[in-house]
């Protein structure tokens, strides 16, 4: 640990392996270190060990769910979109030669106290008891309209300015009713609440998009879903980190960030070692998160808190039609919340766990006193639940910039249900660290040096 | 008819016992004294032709460093159909190094593994601390298959691969790892981001 590096990157979570390996690859030396002895942070998969050691350190995993290794339960319930940011990095680094998605089954939403499919096909949809006749047909008139819409192309803009309309207006334009505008704005552009409806319409139409052009990408739903578990996706990237000579050290104590007298960043200790870098980057549980502070110096901040319910099953979500895997959303006017509520469900399909096991997560933004009642309109949709893992997370966001001290904190995993903030929080931070935007480029030197996977 | 299978193989042992520079040696017939640690490769892939035709792919993932302070992911044993452990002949602590790697291995990955533990570095004879006769016995107890090599000339090294491509079941049909890989489980096909979707074509865009 004497050497001297250009970065010491904190925690093993996804956003902090994208920036470790994104940097290694730009030829920074990279020391890369984890309290914890397995990869992947908050966005880790844990085995049954793991996940009883988290949640239950006096308690052993019950014989009868099976295998230890069969297991890889994901901590934060996030999907990925197809056509969304991180299969963009995913594919520009590479990565993906080391991963296995699979579709994710489904997407449904919560009406009038039941679920029902969000259509992927014109079939579906003309099926579909989401809306009536001739709502559908109003639906099918916005729906064009975005579709067609260019920028340079005013005729396409039936009179509406994306940028300065609210989406209240557009709403109103097309006729949609109050059921069919949660449909839109919670089912397909994911607000967590109705605050959107109220501001400029065009992040509306851009997520809207992302989320058709993610559905035809591959149909039944628009998101995909690494086999083995979300904790592949950090490990993916450390993977690249190493290749390009990132150094890694897991079950490692961080017991001190140590500042100059102006405060400045010089190095990290960890029991009598210290080693030295000219910039540190971090999760927020490094830097004095759920403590008074660090040093005297606060430098996260608590933003709100998030609800999460890991719940082991014995059978597939009543409603699903017994799909392997779905999302339910369960918009906020439906039970009288400000957030809505998520239910996220994976099975021995994914290989996250035994033959015949689903995994649902339940997640909300907390906003009482009560966090465990306010998931209850989410359990209730799961039928039986055979055991339940509750956590509480505060979602901590840092103080500053990190340009003055040269410590560079990320934010906590949100609420939403899939990665798209968590690459812009890699384009902000990457900003931050380098002075310079995120360019992805291909990696050129490896794809010398390797013998590439000729098509089968 | 020749047919043509592929495998996951995962190398393991201490750090400087010439993991790298023997997967050199096997893939392109090269040896560089001065190699540093491995940077920049994925993972390469070296075919074997075995008497009756058949062709064993080898996918071979090297450890990038990642074994140094035992930091190695799941992710790196996950799938992996045989293992080489190198230990170096001229360093008795090298082989206790690779127990433990094989101590790793029986409890990480696929039980039907195929593991050979490998002496590397035989062009140091003169050097030796580790007998044949001990890390034989070793292998024997253990059920690992064994042999020395030498990646600086080169001794060995193709025998020791060719040996582990007879001894992996080539009657079903292996998994294909890395990307692109066939479904394992076979209920639901797998998506293959680096490929362009059947139709780009945009429906009518509704939904509902």
């Amino acid at each position: 640990m004497d050497e001297e590096y250009d970065v010491i990157v904190l925690g093993t979570g996804l956003t902090e392996c994208i920036l470790s390996g994104l940097l290694s690859v730009d030829g920074k030396k990279v020391l890369h270190m984890d309290r914890n002895d397995y990869y992947g942070g908050d966005s880790a998969s844990l085995n049954l060990t793991q996940l009883y050691r988290k949640f239950r350190p006096d308690e052993s995993a019950p014989t009868k769910l099976g295998r230890d290794r069969d297991y890889n339960i994901d901590l934060i319930p996030k999907f990925i979109f197809a056509s969304g940011e991180l299969t963009k990095i995913l594919v520009h680094t590479e990565v993906t030669r080391y991963l296995e998605f699979k579709q994710i089954a489904g997407s449904f939403v919560y009406r009038d106290g039941k679920i029902s499919k969000v259509p992927s096909t014109e079939i579906e949809a003309v099926k579909s008891p989401l809306m009536g006749l001739f709502e559908k047909r109003r639906a099918k008139k916005f729906f064009e309209f975005l579709q067609s819409w260019k920028d340079d192309d005013p005729a396409t803009h039936q009179g509406i300015d994306l940028d300065k309309d609210s989406m209240k207006v557009v709403y109103e334009k097309f006729g949609l009713e109050p059921g069919t505008q949660d449909f839109i704005g919670h089912a397909m552009a994911l607000y967590l609440d109705d605050d959107y409806i109220t501001k400029a319409a065009r992040p509306t139409y851009d997520r809207i998009i992302l989320y058709t052009s993610s559905m035809t990408r591959y149909g039944k739903s628009p998101y995909i879903y690494p086999l083995y578990g979300l904790g592949e996706l950090p490990q993916s990237f450390a993977r690249l980190s190493a290749i390009y000579g990132g150094t890694y050290m897991l079950d490692k104590p961080i017991d001190e960030i140590v500042t100059d007298e102006d405060g400045k960043f010089v190095s990290v200790r960890s029991g009598e070692e210290t080693v030295k870098a000219k910039q540190v980057i971090g999760d927020p549980s490094y830097f004095g998160a759920g403590k008074e502070s660090d040093g005297g110096k606060v430098r996260v901040l608590e933003e709100g808190k998030v609800i999460r319910a890991i719940c082991l099953l014995n059978h597939p979500i009543p409603g699903t039609d017994d799909s392997d895997s779905c999302q339910i959303i369960i918009p906020q006017n439906q039970v009288g919340r400000r957030n809505d509520i998520y239910v996220a469900v994976v099975s021995s399909t994914h290989n996250v766990c035994a033959k015949d096991v689903y995994v649902a997560i339940v997640s909300t933004i907390v906003e009482t006193n009560n966090p465990q009642a306010e998931i209850e309109p989410g359990l209730k949709l799961l039928g039986p639940v055979f055991d339940k893992f509750v956590s509480v997370s505060p979602l901590y966001t840092p103080t500053s910039t990190g340009k003055a001290d040269n410590i560079f904190i990320t934010r906590s995993y949100d609420a939403t249900s899939h990665f798209e903030t968590v690459v812009e929080e890699v384009h902000d931070v990457w900003r931050r660290v380098t002075g310079h935007d995120l360019v992805l480029k291909a990696r050129e030197a490896a794809n010398i040096e390797e013998g590439r996977d000729e098509a089968p | 008819m020749s047919k043509q299978f592929q495998f996951k193989l995962v190398l393991l042992g201490e750090s400087a016992v010439g993991k790298s520079s023997l997967v050199l040696r096997f893939v392109k017939d090269q040896f560089d004294d001065y190699r540093e640690s491995t940077i920049g490769a994925a993972f390469l892939t070296q075919t074997v032709t075995l008497d009756d035709q058949t062709t064993v792919k080898f996918e071979i993932w090297d450890t990038a460093g990642q074994e140094r302070y035992k930091s190695l992911a799941p992710m790196y044993y996950r799938n992996a159909n045989c293992a080489v452990v190198v230990y170096d002949i001229t360093q008795s602590a090298s082989l206790e190094k690779a127990r433990s790697w094989v101590r790793e291995l029986q409890r990480q990955a696929d039980p039907s593994i195929v593991i050979a533990l490998c002496g590397n570095k035989t062009d140091l004879n003169a050097r030796r601390q580790v007998s044949q006769e001990e890390a034989k016995k070793y292998a024997d107890e253990e059920g690992l298959m064994w042999g020395e090599t030498s990646a600086k000339t080169g001794e060995g090294v193709s025998d020791i691969f060719t040996a582990i491509a007879k001894k992996l079941p080539l009657t079903a049909p292996p998994s294909r790892p890395g990307a692109n890989r066939a479904s394992a489980s076979g209920t639901q096909a797998g998506v293959d981001l680096n490929r362009n979707p059947v139709s780009t074509e945009q429906t009518d865009g509704c939904n509902c």
